[in-house]
């Protein structure tokens, strides 16, 4: 790929843009928050931010915010990463590595499932097992 | 413990952002041989005090997590310039802001992989408390010299808000295309033999 200008990455946005007008709405308002503070940096949260944005794109969906935050507090199960869906609970998922983001972006992004076995916060109690189920 | 020289980057970065700067550079030079980064904020600094505690892991001001006791980042970098003989050094005034200078020496045993510069790029670039941050990369080698220079700024301009996963997938493409060129003018470094240290030296 030859080095792109500002110029041309404007038009391939126009471009991306066009296209996405077409497609459905199955990100709308969804909102993934990455653990990016020295423990996740260590524990990969890198390639997990990686991991997220090839599934996304993979699976066409154009909309979901993807952002960071520091550490959450859970720095024994980095890389943690929050998911917040419109009509589901918000969660904070730990140990997440690329298979695990690929997993999420297919089952709770588009199949509106959680993804139980990665869960550390947030839903009733007794849903969450103390070692995430690993 | 951090893996790459990434890893530090994208650490000692979000330092800059979270002392409230409106705008950090982050320069890298890559030679043969070395590889120098300035990372400099106008945030709100730190004193004399501060400066001198913030190379101690059990140093923290304790405003993010109050209850915590080690603050890793800084003493992280430190620790991995010097272990592979580069050299480390901090500038800071209140209300100015703080520059932070290091380098690598690439042909050491105990220099770290250079890792993903792209996806931290992209990562930093897409910071929420980033306002404006300015990447410029460097690659001279004896086969030439190329440089890019990435401002959120102007990318916001060309594409909006950088939040969503299109438009990082957008960024992630730009900044790639940026990459591969200087890349071309990448020398793997020569290793140099006996760089590691005897054990009177440590």
């Amino acid at each position: 790929m030859a080095k792109m200008t500002l110029e041309e990455l404007r038009k391939l946005r126009d471009q991306k843009q066009g296209e996405m007008q077409k497609r459905d709405i199955e990100g709308k308002d969804s909102r993934i928050v990455i653990g990016m503070g020295t423990c996740g940096i260590a524990a990969g949260a890198k390639p997990v931010l990686d991991a997220f944005l090839a599934a996304l794109e993979e699976k066409h969906i154009d909309n979901v915010s993807v952002t960071q935050t520091g550490c959450m507090g859970l720095c024994y199960v980095e890389p943690t990463i929050e998911v917040i869906v419109p009509g589901m609970p918000d969660v904070i998922y730990g140990k997440v590595d690329a298979a695990t983001a690929r997993k999420i972006v297919e089952q709770h992004i588009i199949g509106k499932q959680l993804v139980t076995d990665h869960m550390f916060d947030r839903p009733a109690a007794d849903i969450i097992k103390k070692d995430g189920g690993k | 413990m951090h893996i790459c020289i990434d890893d530090y980057l994208l650490d000692i970065v979000q330092n800059s952002f979270e002392a409230a700067s409106t705008r950090v550079e982050l320069v890298l030079d890559e030679t043969e041989s070395k590889l120098k980064c300035l990372i400099r904020d106008n945030g709100k600094g730190m004193d004399a005090g501060v400066q001198k505690r913030v190379l101690d892991p059990f140093y923290s001001d304790g405003v993010k997590h109050t209850k915590r006791k080690v603050g890793l980042g800084l003493p992280f970098l430190s620790q991995a310039c010097e272990a592979c003989q580069g050299t480390f050094a901090l500038h800071s005034e209140v209300g100015v802001g703080t520059t932070v200078e290091f380098s690598f020496n690439l042909g050491h045993l105990d220099a770290p992989p250079m890792g993903n510069l792209v996806s931290t790029f992209v990562a930093l670039l897409s910071h929420p408390l980033a306002k404006e941050l300015v990447i410029r990369r460097t690659v001279s080698t004896r086969k030439g010299t190329s440089t890019y220079t990435l401002s959120k700024e102007e990318l916001e301009e060309v594409l909006g808000s950088l939040s969503t996963s299109g438009v990082l997938n957008l960024l992630r493409e730009y900044i790639h295309s940026q990459e591969e060129e200087v890349m071309t003018y990448h020398v793997e470094p020569k290793m140099q033999s006996e760089t590691r240290r005897t054990q009177q030296e440590m």
